[in-house]
């Protein structure tokens, strides 16, 4: 059994926010059926780019649901800006932490969000930058060297625990070693 | 609150009398069965007499019966002394579906040892591609392993006609039967299987207690190697409390055999029945006309299996989900994977598995704790809108 927070079981048991958003101008989905969770994430924004409501619909593990119902709570009344700058450690943070095998589920409603302020800001999120190394999953070299970087990451599993990556097929785990490895050396420098 | 067990085919209950003929072993006649005074002696006498029962449980004679600590161990000894008898013989074959035990066995004996190993896949009920299998039976094959019955869908594999098979062109036959042993009728005289693995703690003896079944005229290597024990097969002084708890279960559970087929099949029949018609997109995995009859695998389209089980546990109610969603293992099971089981229903698969143990009025229970939890996770999901999969 994980070792859930009892704020996390209390967000599961108790979603906020659950269900589609009527009135809603700006909408971010992540995940998919296959990978086994999805988020989909609706905001009601004001004409002074504040959030005045938001909500969720989730498929997946208990925390999955328990970080998207705590991403509406924590962004509900922030202007885009400051609903820019929140980060999957905020939600973490505000569910007392997660399993770090499930911090990919707080990953995910950080994504969810920038795709939402992307959506209302009529911004097309390009291709992202870098080389694709998991397929599965839609991880670039780039994001592994950012989220290494970040999070202070060592190894191969950090890795997939964060961002997926390496979790489906398997195949890339040897790329995303080099791809850690590369980016422990040029910061140690 | 009161627990509802239907995960059987992880661990099973202890039995009442299986305890109560394994308590004198601890305290009080703690003798090593090896030693030549009577105080040892009559525990060897009883680890004889749980040989005995073991042995008939599945038709074998007692000679025949190697006590291991775990299925793990007796699936490891059988792979072992197959590669160790023939070390010119480089494939070894098994199918997609198989436990750890001997699924990451093999993979690691491709890896790391050179072994061809082919794995026979099945179809999307979960049967054995058997033509496959048989074509793959070449003179230069160590040993066949193939479960009896799969833990998960509960399905069954012809293992006499696939061991008949196998001795017609000499190959080593090992069945992995921790599953079907106790729930379907096993008789190793009637069949050609050489090696047959069982475990204690899935027909209601302790955990920590299995036994290997070699039939005789087969030269078994030791795999743990050590003193006499076991007739030099297996090292080690005995666990004779749970040995001796493994010969009373498994006499229970030759007594209960009709039981587990008439009585618990009446009660898994049951609960399937109602899960499927009072649960939109509800799907069972497996082949229905062939599986055990205490297993049930069932998928729920678009809502994931860890929530379930949560919205279970809340009531009590123990069962195994077909998925891990760790990010370590996010796909769903090897098993369903195989069997191609469609992600949206793969995702919401859970795996109840009953025992004698069961009512019915907990069966009821389970449906009423689950229809209102998938209709709650699924009005939460994104891929479910109006009644239907999106």
């Amino acid at each position: 059994m994980w070792d859930y927070t009892d704020k996390v079981k209390e967000h599961f048991l108790n979603p906020r926010n659950v269900g589609e958003l009527e009135g809603a101008n700006a909408v971010g989905e992540t995940g998919s059926l296959n990978c086994g969770d999805a988020l989909k994430l609706f905001l009601h924004v004001n004409e002074n780019e504040r959030i005045v409501d938001a909500s969720f619909m989730t498929f997946g593990c208990a925390s999955a649901v328990a970080s998207s119902s705590a991403l509406t709570e924590i962004i509900k009344g922030m202007t885009l800006d400051e609903a820019a700058k929140v980060t999957n450690d905020d939600i973490s943070d505000y569910l007392g932490g997660l399993p770090k095998e499930k911090m990919h589920c707080s990953v995910m409603g950080q994504s969810a969000l920038k795709k939402a302020i992307a959506d209302f800001r009529g911004v097309q999120i390009l291709a992202k930058p870098g080389d694709m190394v998991c397929e599965c999953f839609d991880v670039t070299d780039l994001e592994i060297i950012d989220a290494v970087k970040t999070n202070g990451l060592e190894t191969t599993e950090d890795v997939t625990n964060y961002l997926k990556a390496g979790g489906g097929c398997g195949k890339c785990l040897d790329r995303i070693e080099e791809v850690v490895e590369k980016a422990k050396a040029t910061e140690e420098q | 609150m009161d627990v509802i067990y239907t995960d059987n085919n992880a661990t099973t209950r202890v039995a009442d009398a299986v305890v109560e003929e394994m308590l004198p072993f601890f305290g009080q006649m703690y003798g090593n069965p090896s030693s030549m005074y009577t105080f040892g002696d009559q525990v060897g006498r009883r680890i004889r007499q749980a040989r005995q029962r073991v042995a008939k449980l599945i038709n074998a004679d007692p000679d025949e019966i190697v006590f291991t600590s775990c299925g793990t161990e007796s699936d490891n000894a059988a792979i072992n002394a197959a590669i160790t008898t023939f070390p010119e013989k480089k494939r070894i074959i098994t199918t997609a579906v198989e436990h750890p035990a001997i699924k990451s066995l093999f993979a690691w004996l491709g890896q790391k040892k050179g072994y061809d190993v082919v794995v026979v896949p099945v179809d999307k009920k979960g049967r054995l591609d058997t033509k496959l299998l048989y074509d793959s039976m070449s003179e230069n094959t160590a040993v066949i392993s193939v479960m009896w019955a799969n833990n998960e869908t509960g399905v069954i594999f012809p293992i006499e006609e696939i061991a008949a098979r196998a001795r017609k062109k000499n190959i080593l036959f090992h069945t992995d039967a921790v599953q079907a042993a106790g729930k379907i009728p096993i008789d190793v005289k009637a069949t050609e299987v050489d090696m047959l693995s069982l475990s204690g703690h899935k027909i209601h003896a302790p955990k920590g207690v299995a036994a290997l079944y070699v039939k005789r005229g087969f030269k078994f290597p030791a795999f743990l190697i050590g003193g006499h024990q076991e007739n030099g097969r297996r090292g080690g002084t005995e666990n004779t409390a749970a040995i001796i708890g493994l010969g009373k279960a498994c006499e229970l559970a030759k007594d209960n055999l009709a039981q587990v087929n008439t009585q618990v099949r009446v009660l898994r029949d049951h609960l399937e029945a109602r899960l499927l018609s009072e649960i939109p997109a509800t799907s069972v995995n497996g082949d229905r006309n062939n599986r055990l009859p205490n297993t049930l695998s069932i998928g729920f389209d678009a809502v994931e299996g860890e929530s379930i089980l949560m919205l279970m546990d809340r009531k009590g109610i123990c069962a195994s989900s077909g998925s891990a969603c760790t990010s370590g293992s996010l796909d769903p099971s090897h098993v369903l994977m195989a069997m191609e089981v469609p992600f949206k229903s793969a995702h919401g698969t859970i795996r109840f598995s009953l025992s004698h143990y069961n009512t019915r009025a907990e069966m009821d229970t389970i449906v009423e704790t689950l229809v209102p939890a998938i209709d709650r996770l699924r009005q939460m999901s994104p891929f479910w809108k109006d009644g239907k999969m999106v």
